[in-house]
């Protein structure tokens, strides 16, 4: 985070209404969530929780994660037509509500995106004021806002592997702003999420997907307001 | 640098120290603090005030119904109506705050000021100042400066958020920015300007966020309404040197205390003052989603 609040702060952002909580920070979730996917999704399961669970529809959050799927920006006047857009792109989409998780933030949505092949898991909170948090990714925690450089490396368990990326970050005159790894078990696959200070060359992004112990790059740069 | 912005007190000493207007000093914090440009500033201010101007028009002019049937084009009946109150421009300055706020309320496309729930309030003053002294839109873009430095302030050291300070956290805080640049733009000094802000407060201290159904559309939306005026008749009062008595820093920190010890009922949860009352229990059950699955409890 950037600290302290800036005029923009206070005179915006401009957005769609009618609460940053349930339209721009929603609207965001799934621009990261389409960005994790690598593509727009053909299908979408979208589960809203606890706060969210009886609201979505009122606050219009579910017009919201369309329009983020779709990747429409926060301030995009679309998002009030989103079922519309989504029935012209063919995206199929499920609302399911589930109230009391109470392991879960208030405002949480969990986003299960298909397209072709290829499924992912996104759980995401709204945190108020357009922020968001990506808790977890394909079920490892993930912990990022996508307001900075974000980079998801899945990869074996090995000796040094932490080292070994930074190193190449640092090559490449990267900060590492915040960094969370977590595994599914010893030797099994890890998960590595790193939040940066500045984006990355495709070069390195090509060099790090030739190492044969890392199974996926998922690069996501920052996601202007 | 960043200190500026802890107190009024210390805004005002820092521009008479300076011999600068009170904008300047928030463009100077917006550089330092953000790594802006000054052209970046004057161009998303310009932004910022065009979307205004355009919700404005857009829920004067568009369908402004919300999915809920609470908000029905309210803001075009107070516009119309031919029983004028107090004056043409008293009757315009209410529809156009109540207008703004409808098109949040109805997914349009507004400015957050301070917030989302707030957002007629500096669209309908703003707007209805230009029009009446024929100001450029460089005044107003300065106004909004002073605004901004403002809610910086409050939210240091109460809230701008409805779920931390209740209602008036949000619609008091955009009184509080709107009074102050109105009285900047009609060429108040500092102590004028920040006597509106502290008149201001005074006057929507105490008031509690209770959203009928949780949604941001009843009390929200009239309450935009009597916030700009409000903001109006505070900076009549600055500007005649009426004294709020009580300094601007003190109004503050008693909205942050009335803030803290608010209870939570009455801070956007819903669940106290308008939201619970029979017809306000009637909507809620017939907006809110019911096919929901309850987790059982966990110990």
């Amino acid at each position: 985070m950037s600290g302290k609040s800036g005029i923009f702060d206070m005179i915006g952002p401009v957005m769609i209404g009618p609460s940053s909580s349930h339209t721009a920070g929603v609207v965001r979730l799934g621009r990261a969530a389409i960005r994790v996917l690598g593509s727009l999704p053909d299908e979408a399961v979208i589960t809203f929780y606890n706060s969210f669970a009886r609201t979505y529809e009122g606050h219009g959050s579910d017009r919201a994660i369309l329009a983020g799927l779709m990747d429409f920006k926060t301030d995009d006047k679309r998002i009030k037509e989103s079922f519309e857009h989504a029935k012209e792109k063919g995206l199929k989409y499920t609302f399911k509500s589930v109230g009391n998780a109470s392991t879960l933030h208030p405002n949480t949505i969990r986003l299960q995106l298909k397209k072709g092949d290829r499924s992912i898991e996104v759980l995401g909170e709204s945190l108020g004021g357009g922020v968001i948090n990506v808790a977890e990714v394909n079920g490892f925690t993930a912990n990022f806002s996508a307001s900075s450089h974000t980079l998801i490396i899945t990869a074996k368990d090995v000796k040094g592997a932490i080292a070994y990326v930074s190193e190449i970050l640092s090559h490449d005159d990267c900060n590492i702003a915040t960094m969370t790894v977590s595994r599914k078990g010893k030797h099994d696959v890890a998960c590595h999420v790193i939040e940066m200070d500045s984006g990355l060359r495709p070069l390195t992004l090509e060099y790090m997907r030739s190492i044969g112990w890392i199974f996926e790059i998922i690069y996501i740069p920052d996601i202007d307001l | 640098m960043a200190f500026l912005f802890n107190d009024f007190r210390g805004w005002k000493t820092y521009c008479l120290e300076k011999n600068i207007p009170l904008y300047r000093a928030v463009i100077e914090f917006e550089v330092e603090q953000r790594n802006r440009t000054e052209a970046e500033i004057w161009a998303g201010l310009l932004n910022a005030y065009t979307v205004m101007r355009e919700a404005v028009q857009t829920g004067l002019e568009e369908d402004m119904s919300s999915r809920s049937g609470m908000i029905n084009n309210g803001a075009k009946k107070v516009y119309k109506n031919p029983t004028t109150v107090l004056s043409p421009e008293f009757q315009k300055l209410i529809s156009r705050a109540l207008a703004a706020k409808e098109v949040n309320s109805c997914m349009g496309r507004v400015v957050a000021a301070p917030t989302a729930g707030a957002s007629g309030i500096l669209p309908g003053t703003m707007y209805t100042l230009q029009e009446i002294h024929q100001l450029e839109d460089q005044q107003i873009l300065e106004g909004l400066l002073v605004g901004a430095g403002i809610a910086l302030i409050i939210e240091q050291k109460a809230s701008l958020a409805g779920a931390v300070g209740g209602c008036q956290a949000e619609t008091g805080s955009a009184a509080a920015m709107a009074a102050g640049a109105i009285v900047y733009c009609l060429g108040g000094d500092i102590d004028q300007v920040f006597n509106a802000v502290a008149i201001t407060i005074q006057c929507m201290l105490g008031l509690v966020c209770d959203p009928v159904a949780g949604l941001v559309e009843v009390p929200c939306v009239v309450r935009n309404a009597s916030a700009a005026a409000i903001a109006n008749s505070s900076a009549q009062i600055a500007l005649s040197n009426v004294s709020a008595v009580i300094p601007v820093d003190e109004c503050v920190e008693a909205m942050g205390e009335i803030g803290q010890s608010m209870e939570s009922r009455y801070k956007e949860t819903a669940l106290g003052g308008l939201a619970a009352t029979p017809t306000g229990q009637a909507i809620s059950k017939k907006v809110l989603i019911q096919d929901i699955e309850i987790l059982p409890d966990h110990d």
